[in-house]
């Protein structure tokens, strides 16, 4: 019995010592210790959720169907080189998923089917549709969010966020976790720009051309674009520079008319860096191609000498320089309205790359540093006072074996954060709630046992009689009335979001703890009182 | 020893049709609740329904109005305003995206842009002298409004068939079906009551429900089990005499049970800031009515399910 007994309360300080390890890096101690210590320790902890730290949390949808036009467009670009060459009159076009070829021709058939055999072709009207088979539509939309997931990743790295987090979430949406960052405004920005580079030729021949105002507000844009739609022609669009007037801060839009097929785009770009121009100190940015685009962009820009190119950025016109002459060496300027902070950011998305199709903006979870603190003293100041309520009860109703259980408490607090440091689990707002709860819980365990040993005791069982079959017969009662609490933590775990999910963390794992130390700890402590001496009455 | 209530021997079987007629009220509350949940016309928060909530803290004490009047000054209209007064905070929700300002684009796809700057912009102009700390912004867009919605009712299913299948399986059937009509109406009760005072239906009270659900058994077993028990010594009694004796002598215990959990949901509602008050409140609600449950809806539904005959005639 003596031995046991022993075993026992050496298991419960083996459990003490490794919480208290496992803890260690959550205490200022950890970082005055040696550092030679430090590499047997663990090294994480508890982590703190973004609702405690300060952070902020957004979920981006990839917009997997305007990659796969893109893609479908890309072919379609594709089948006319091709079909230009074998010198036929025939034109595909993209609409959608599908491509059109008018007219149709078994020579073209084969030309177009040869190059892509994996296109699903149907024939009508004499003319050729293709479409995108389900399976590589599919494909598409998977290499989108993988790749979208790559940039926005290298983004951030270059943004430089401490410990960021960034994954795929279901079907086709990203989720990126920032700690600590101060202008969420900005990374969000940041993040969300497709920064898709074009260069595209401004039409300066049709006659809508002169008719486009200098400038207008840019509350106008849309009524500006639905009074002349008509007059646009068909391979041509308008789009926008915005303009900031550096004295007054006002803004103002100008119209361009473009043509819109855009003779060059960023994905031949190889560097992007800030320079500032010195003659008016302002920044702009500086591209260089890599030398398959160095080539083509030199032999485009030959071609449309003394013509005007617009550089387009995510549908806005930067700048729209006259070409002088062929331009070679493969570098560009991007001038533009912005501030240096801005010019910075231009230059981190255009170097990290074009996201393979727009991401929207689903959730956006901003926690500022100060209510992260307000949180944690809160949370800290609950858990002090459920605790000193909890245990003062238990130690006025039940004497002598309620400040047993209030030990037990304590263990199960010390286990509950030490079970938590060992799995890296993160602790949020809600799971200070779960340990609050578990508290209240916890001491449940013993009130059975107890009561259940005073009905013992009642009946005029010896204090150690009293003790066993108060123990044994409670054990049921209480596994029941904890199993359902762990089912519903169990569906909260799997089904809630990161806040809820740190509730059912710290519940069950409370309450799982909680059953160990009942039965194992405060058990022991009964059973050495009572083996010490032949106990006449037990303070219960 | 010190004992809140001495030996009691309460007729609380025969108290039963009163508890029927008040828990018939409180469930059926609880079922407009959800009726009104599924027609979209409760107060559902913008994690469900899809919105823009920004909660600032000032340095001087406003008021709800003053907040009110630099939104709509500002063209920010149709704004809930939840208020914190002891820590000077306000919370500002705006449900769903595009209906706010007159300029914003009705975009339905995504949450609306900008529309917490707006939000912000309006209340620095409108408090000039009064230092405004952001502390959190939260902007859900009607997708992940629909997903979570979509998760809460797996959530709710999954954990309704996880605690009937145990409940079935570790007892017969009349007393699974009084644990379970017990759960069921602790959690309408609680929903029930955040309808009717228009309190906000969202993630973190449906956190609350399930616990509570989990929690709600904990004092029905305790009671359940002593009547197991007493069934097997006392084969003559009638089940209602059974059910009471049962009762009485484990009622000291299902009231010290609930009061722990009670002082620490207390607690937290009083120290766990504006962020677990209405969780605080919830499990605080929850712990009642789960206690009265315990004793005037399980037992009583094993009572009416069996005949007031003994449990040995029926098996």
């Amino acid at each position: 019995m003596k031995k046991n007994i022993k075993w026992r309360f050496t298991l419960i300080a083996l459990a003490i010592v490794a919480s208290i390890i496992a803890l260690l890096p959550n205490t200022p101690i950890y970082k005055s210790m040696n550092k030679a210590y430090r590499d047997y320790m663990p090294d994480k902890g508890i982590i703190l959720g973004l609702d405690l730290q300060g952070g902020i949390y957004l979920v981006f949808e990839v917009e997997g169907g305007k990659a796969v036009q893109l893609n479908a467009k890309r072919i379609a670009g594709s089948i006319n080189k091709l079909l230009s060459k074998k010198e036929t009159k025939a034109e595909a076009t993209a609409n959608g998923t599908e491509i059109t070829i008018v007219p149709a021709s078994v020579e073209i058939r084969k030309v177009v089917e040869d190059a892509y055999p994996t296109l699903v072709v149907s024939e009508s009207d004499g003319r050729l549709i293709y479409t995108l088979s389900e399976k590589e539509i599919r494909s598409i939309k998977e290499n989108a969010v993988d790749q979208a997931l790559e940039t926005i990743r290298n983004r951030i790295d270059q943004f430089g966020v401490a410990e960021p987090v960034i994954q795929r979430q279901g079907d086709g949406e990203i989720v990126v976790q920032l700690p600590g960052v101060k202008d969420p405004k900005r990374a969000i920005d940041l993040i969300g720009k497709t920064a898709q580079l074009e260069f595209k030729i401004v039409d300066d021949e049709s006659k809508l051309a002169a008719e486009l105002p200098a400038s207008v507000k840019p509350a106008d844009e849309e009524e500006l674009i639905s009074k002349i739609k008509e007059k646009i022609p068909e391979d041509s669009e308008v789009l926008f520079e915005r303009y900031m007037n550096m004295e007054t801060g006002e803004v103002t839009k100008r119209p361009y008319l473009l043509k819109k097929d855009a003779i060059f785009t960023g994905e031949f770009l190889s560097e992007a860096r800030v320079a500032i121009d010195s003659r008016f100190n302002s920044p702009y940015i500086s591209v260089t191609f890599n030398p398959e685009g160095a080539k083509l962009f030199e032999e485009l820009t030959g071609k449309y000498v003394k013509k005007r190119m617009a550089i387009i950025l995510d549908g806005n016109v930067y700048s729209a320089p006259v070409i002088q002459e062929r331009i070679s060496g493969g570098s560009a300027q991007i001038s533009g309205s912005y501030s240096m902070e801005e010019a910075k950011d231009l230059a981190i998305v255009l170097r990290a790359g074009s996201l393979p199709a727009p991401v929207i903006l689903q959730q956006n979870i901003t926690v500022g540093p100060s209510l992260g603190e307000d949180s944690i003293e809160a949370g800290k100041r609950t858990a002090i006072v459920a605790f000193i309520m909890v245990a003062l009860f238990m130690a006025v109703y039940y004497r002598l074996a309620g400040v047993i259980a209030d030990f037990a408490l304590v263990l199960n607090i010390v286990f509950l954060l030490g079970a938590m440091a060992a799995m890296n689990a993160t602790l949020t707002m809600p799971g200070i709630a779960g340990i609050v709860l578990a508290i209240g819980m916890a001491v449940d365990t013993n009130v059975l046992m107890f009561e259940r040993m005073r009905d013992e005791i009642k009946l005029g069982k010896t204090p150690r009689a009293a003790v066993d079959s108060g123990y044994d017969k409670a054990f049921l009662t209480i596994v029941d009335s904890h199993v359902t609490t762990l089912i519903t933590a169990a569906v909260l775990f799997q089904f809630g979001t990161g806040p809820i999910k740190g509730f059912a963390v710290t519940l069950s794992i409370g309450i799982a703890i909680n059953l160990f130390t009942s039965l194992i700890g405060t058990k022991a402590v009964f059973d050495y009182i009572n083996s010490s001496k032949e106990v006449k009455d037990l303070s219960i | 020893m010190i004992e809140i209530i001495k030996r009691t021997n309460i007729d609380f079987m025969k108290k039963r049709y009163i508890a029927f007629a008040v828990s018939g009220v409180l469930s059926l509350i609880g079922i407009l609740a959800i009726v009104a949940i599924a027609r979209g016309t409760a107060n559902l928060g913008i994690d469900f329904a899809g919105g823009t909530a920004v909660q600032v803290k000032f340095d001087k004490a406003v008021t709800l109005h003053q907040v009110r009047t630099a939104l709509e000054t500002n063209g920010i209209k149709g704004a809930d305003l939840q208020d914190f007064p002891s820590v000077k905070k306000v919370m500002i929700v705006l449900k769903k995206a595009g209906e706010h300002t007159s300029s914003s684009t009705s975009s339905t796809a995504s949450i609306e842009k900008g529309l917490s700057d707006k939000v912000i912009e309006a209340l620095t102009k409108g408090f000039p002298d009064n230092k405004i700390i952001v502390d959190s912004i939260s902007e859900i867009g009607p997708k992940v409004g629909k997903r979570l919605r979509v998760d809460a009712l797996w959530a709710v299913i999954a954990s309704a068939i996880g605690i009937l299948i145990y409940v079935g399986w570790r007892f017969q059937f009349s007393f699974s079906l009084g644990a379970t009509v017990a759960t069921f109406h602790d959690v309408l009760a609680v929903l029930g009551f955040f309808y009717i005072t228009g309190l906000e239906i969202n993630l973190i009270l449906l956190t609350a429900l399930l616990t509570i659900a989990g929690y709600s058994l904990t004092d029905t077993v305790v009671v359940f089990d002593r009547i197991r028990e007493n069934m097997k010594v006392l084969l003559k009694e009638s089940i209602d005499s059974l059910i009471n004796r049962s009762i009485n002598e484990v009622l000291s215990r299902t009231l010290i049970t609930s009061l722990t959990v009670l002082l620490a949901s207390i607690a937290l509602f009083i120290f766990g800031g504006e962020v677990l008050h209405d969780f605080a409140l919830a499990m605080i609600l929850g712990v009642l009515v789960a206690t009265y449950s315990s004793i005037f809806v399980a037992s009583p539904v094993v009572l009416l399910w069996s005949g007031e005959k003994t449990f040995t005639k029926k098996h």
